[in-house]
C-alpha cells in the first residue's frame, strides 16, 4: 500500500479542522446526519479496518441485489502509472465501448441513465470543435460519412480540478494514476462534476436503477461497487480489473483496436509505443488539467 | 453476410519470438509476456483443407476461376492487379506463400500482409495497430489481420452503432 492508499496516514491539523468544518456545513446542507460523516474515508483506514470495510460492503451489496457480492481493495501496483490511448483514425463510433462499460460497472440504467462513456460525433471539415459535437447520434451504419468519432470518460487527470475542489476529500488521485470516488464519504454537493472540464462525473439523483441479474458481482471499493442514491461516479480505468492485471473493458469491447492500455513507466508498453510512434494529444490541454488519456491517429 | 464465417476458438499458442522483438511487452516478472494466437484464421466452413480439392499444382494462368465465386464476387484487394495464385500457394494449397516464394501457413498469414502493409504490421507486432486482450502486463491474446480484416475485402465493414444515450429531457426528474 502506498501513502496514498488504505493505511497511509493521518491529517495534518489544519486538515482536519478544514474538512471538520467542511462536514458540518455540507452536513447541515444536505440534511445527514453528522455522525454518519465524521468518521474516515477508504484511504484514511488502517489495513483491519479497510478488512472489516470490505467485508460490511460485500455483506451489505449481496443483501441488497440477493446475491454474492465481492468487493475487492486492491491497492495501486507498484511502479505503474497507467496511460490510456484513443486512435481518433480508427474509431468509428459504434459505441460497444459504451455498452461493455455499462455491463461491467454497475452504473444506474435508466432514471438516472448513467455511462461513463460519451461518443461524440464530430464534423471531419471543423476537426475537434467540441462545440459542434453530437453524442445523441443514431444511424443504421457508422462511421457515417464526413464524420468522425471521439469518445470522451474520465481523462484521469495529474491536476485533477476535480479533487481539488472537494469539500470532504471524498475523491484522490491514486499513485498509480486512477481518480477515485469513496461512495461512502462523497456527500453529494456536485462541486466536482461543475469543476471537471470533460463532463466525466456523474450524479446518482435518485435510488440507481440496477436490476440485480445486470449486476456484476465482481467489484472494487473504489470501482464498481454499486453505488447509494445521492453520489458521484465517473469511469476509474476498471480498477477491479487493471489492478489485476487485466485491460479494461472498453479495450477488450471496441472492434476496431482503437484503444490501448498500459503502464507509462514501462517503455515496452502499447502505451509508451503509441507515445513514441504517433502524434499524441490531450484535450484541452490549455487547461493545464494533464489528462493521463491521450488521443492519437495511427495513420 | 460474406465475413459471418464461424469463429473456432482453439487458442493456440504461439512462441511470442514469433511475433516480438525482443523485450518487446514483458510479462509481470520481467520475462517476454507470452502471447496467444485468438483464433485460427476464418476459413468458410468445410472448405479447408484445400487439398481435399486441389491435389497436384493447378493452372497458373489468370482467370475468372469457375468455383469460389463468393470469393471472386467480394474480391477487393487491388484485384486489378491480383489474383488466387499471388497469395496461395499453387503446389501446396494448404499454406501462402511470400512474393519470395517463401511458404507460410495461414496462422502465420501476417508475414504475407507485412509484405505490402509494412507501417501496420510494424505497428501491429508493438501493439499500436490492431487489438489484443487479456493481461496488460501479462498474457496476451492478439488477433491476425484477417481476423479483423476479409482478406479478400479488407476495408472494415460499417456496423450498425448501439443504442444513443437517453437525452437529459428523455430521463425526466
Ligand atoms: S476528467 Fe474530470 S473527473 Fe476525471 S480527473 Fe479530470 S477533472 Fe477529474
Ligand atoms: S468500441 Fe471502439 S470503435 Fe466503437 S465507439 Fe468505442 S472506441 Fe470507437
Amino acid at each position: 500500500m502506498s501513502a496514498g492508499g488504505p493505511g497511509g496516514g493521518g491529517l495534518s491539523r489544519r486538515q482536519f479542522l478544514g474538512r471538520g468544518l467542511a462536514v458540518v456545513a455540507a452536513a447541515a446542507a444536505s440534511g445527514c446526519r453528522v455522525e454518519e460523516l465524521i468518521g474516515r474515508s477508504f484511504r484514511e483506514l488502517s489495513r483491519d479496518d479497510v478488512a472489516r470495510v470490505l467485508a460490511r460492503a460485500a455483506r451489505r451489496q449481496s443483501a441488497r441485489f440477493g446475491r454474492p457480492v465481492t468487493v475487492d481493495g486492491a491497492g495501486p501496483l507498484p511502479g505503474v502509472d497507467f496511460g490510456y490511448g484513443l486512435d481518433l483514425s480508427r474509431c468509428i463510433g459504434c459505441r460497444r465501448c459504451v455498452t461493455a462499460c455499462v455491463k461491467e460497472n454497475n452504473p444506474s440504467r435508466r432514471r438516472p441513465q448513467i455511462q461513463w462513456i460519451k461518443v461524440l460525433e464530430l464534423d471531419k471539415a471543423r476537426g475537434v470543435d467540441l462545440a459542434h459535437a453530437d453524442a445523441y447520434y443514431e444511424a443504421d451504419a457508422v462511421p457515417r460519412p464526413g464524420h468522425f468519432y471521439m469518445p470522451v470518460q474520465c481523462q484521469q487527470c495529474r491536476k485533477p480540478p476535480c479533487v481539488k475542489v472537494c469539500p470532504v476529500g471524498a475523491t484522490w488521485k491514486e499513485p498509480d494514476g486512477i481518480v477515485v470516488v469513496d461512495y461512502d464519504w462523497c456527500i453529494g454537493c456536485r462541486c466536482c462534476m461543475s469543476a471537471c472540464p470533460y463532463g466525466a462525473r456523474h450524479f446518482n439523483w435518485a435510488e440507481p436503477d440496477l436490476p440485480a441479474d445486470e449486476l456484476n458481482p465482481s467489484t472494487h471499493y473504489l470501482g464498481n461497487r454499486p453505488r447509494p442514491k445521492g453520489v458521484v461516479e465517473k469511469c476509474t480505468f476498471c480498477i477491479q480489473r487493471v489492478r489485476h492485471g487485466r485491460y479494461p473493458a472498453c479495450v477488450e469491447a471496441c472492434p476496431v483496436g482503437a484503444r490501448k492500455f498500459g503502464n507509462l513507466l514501462d517503455p515496452e508498453s502499447e502505451i509508451r509505443q503509441v507515445m513514441e510512434r504517433k502524434r499524441v494529444f490531450v484535450l484541452k490541454e490549455d487547461l493545464g488539467t494533464q489528462p493521463q488519456f491521450y488521443y492519437f491517429y495511427a495513420t | 453476410m460474406a465475413w459471418a464465417w464461424p469463429r473456432i476458438l482453439l487458442g493456440v499458442a504461439l512462441g511470442g519470438a514469433l511475433l516480438l522483438e525482443p523485450g518487446a511487452a514483458r510479462g509481470a516478472d520481467g520475462g517476454p509476456a507470452p502471447l496467444y494466437q485468438a483464433e485460427p484464421p476464418p476459413f468458410t466452413p468445410g472448405i479447408f483443407p484445400c487439398t481435399q480439392c486441389h491435389q497436384g499444382p493447378g493452372d497458373p494462368t489468370r482467370r475468372r476461376l469457375g468455383f469460389h465465386d463468393d470469393v471472386q464476387d467480394r474480391f477487393d484487394h487491388d484485384a486489378e492487379h491480383r489474383w488466387c495464385l499471388d497469395c496461395h500457394d499453387n503446389a501446396d494449397r494448404d499454406v501462402l506463400h511470400l512474393s519470395s516464394g517463401e511458404r507460410v501457413p495461414f496462422t502465420a498469414s501476417y508475414r504475407l500482409c507485412g509484405q505490402c502493409h509494412g507501417d501496420k504490421f510494424r505497428d501491429w507486432r508493438v501493439g499500436v495497430h490492431g487489438k489484443r486482450t487479456g493481461q496488460w502486463n501479462g498474457a496476451k491474446t492478439y488477433y491476425l489481420c484477417v481476423n479483423c480484416h476479409d482478406p479478400h475485402s479488407p476495408r472494415f465493414k460499417p456496423l450498425r452503432p448501439d443504442p444513443r444515450p437517453q437525452r437529459p429531457e428523455e430521463m425526466g426528474p
